[in-house]
């Protein structure tokens, strides 16, 4: 299954996990000027795995359900972003962003709504700075909330036949004083995979010099 | 100075925000909303308009294929394409029909000085 799909060696995988930590940082920062609470992010998760691995990271035994915001990017390297929460933190998402103005029949009635701009900024944030990073141009869709399984949101939009590996970049943050936490996800065919050790060697080559650049381990 | 001002976004929750920072700095203009491009060039086809912030991820027509429309209906309306896209290639973009790029999630700080910088503009026009 990983004949033909290029490994990436150490130091592209540091290089990858700094350019999400940028973009998910500038995320948070965003996310925390939203609410206005302190927003705190792991250590980015960056790898090569199947779909199958990838449910099970974000699935666990009390959470099976989430709501997710997806955007698909296009470009250089193509793929798809998800904002994803356990499915009960929705609401409490939204009452942190509109400052607890609204009564719960509202906050209901406004969700999918606020989810979806809330997404659309974490996501296009994001992605943003790892295209200027990479220094290149991504093309981003509208964003789609989903709900479902971890399985139902790593697989929709995905075409039978396509290979079974992703490339998955994770990362999971938690908002001080509230009960949220969620995790970002971008997945990248490995067709993109190619296209995506190019562009970091040139980056690594930018950042720190030719003579960094290894041969694949 | 009392100027009418539209505002281009499709989600609520982004409008909700903008009307939250202009009634803050500027409680006495007038503010119009619409959900997408064609909503808005309907807007200013019926009234006259002074500023416009429009978003950049929108269905239908984008914001600035929005902006770029509304500098050839109005050539001196000021128009700010707001985004949390902050790519290089979408500034350039902003910078090629004439409008101010500003970053999402909006701050009131932001807002404030693109409305300055907006309305020392008109002002000179006149």
């Amino acid at each position: 299954m990983t004949s033909g799909v290029p490994r990436l060696n150490a130091l592209q995988l540091d290089a990858l996990s700094e350019l999400v930590n940028l973009g998910v940082s500038r995320a948070a920062a965003s996310l925390h000027e939203m609410i206005g609470h302190q927003v705190v992010l792991s250590v980015p998760n960056v790898g090569l795995v199947s779909h199958k691995q990838a449910v099970s990271m974000v699935e666990n035994r009390d959470v099976r359900q989430f709501i997710a915001v997806r955007e698909s990017f296009e470009g250089p390297i193509a793929g798809r972003a998800l904002l994803i929460f356990p499915n009960a933190n929705g609401i409490e998402l939204v009452r942190a962003l509109t400052g607890g103005h609204l009564t719960l029949d509202e906050i209901i009635e406004f969700e999918q709504e606020a989810l979806a701009e809330t997404g659309n900024i974490i996501l296009n944030g994001c992605l943003a700075t790892i295209a200027n990073m990479l220094w290149c141009s991504l093309r981003t869709s509208i964003p789609e909330v989903l709900h479902g399984s971890g399985e139902t949101l790593f697989n929709a939009g995905i075409t039978e036949g396509t290979d079974d590996l992703v490339l998955l970049l994770y990362i999971t943050f938690a908002v001080h004083e509230r009960d949220i936490t969620g995790y970002i996800a971008l997945l990248m065919d490995t067709s993109s995979v190619i296209s995506l050790v190019k562009l970091l060697n040139q980056f690594i080559e930018r950042s720190a010099g030719a003579g960094e650049l290894q041969p694949h381990a | 100075m009392s100027l009418r001002i539209l505002v281009v976004d499709d989600s609520r929750l982004a409008r909700m925000s903008v009307a939250k920072a202009l009634t803050a700095s500027h409680p006495d203009w007038e503010r119009l909303e619409a959900a997408n491009a064609d909503e808005a060039i309907g807007i200013v086809k019926g009234n006259p308009v002074d500023i416009a912030l429009v978003d950049f991820n929108m269905p239908g027509r984008d914001g600035l294929e929005l902006a770029a429309e509304l500098r050839e209906l109005a050539p001196r309306m000021p128009v700010a394409v707001v985004s949390a896209n902050h790519q290089d290639e979408v500034l350039r973009r902003a910078r090629n029909v004439g409008a101010t790029f500003l970053v999402k999630p909006l701050t009131q700080k932001a807002i404030d000085d693109f409305l300055t910088e907006a309305v020392a503009r008109l002002e000179a026009q006149n």
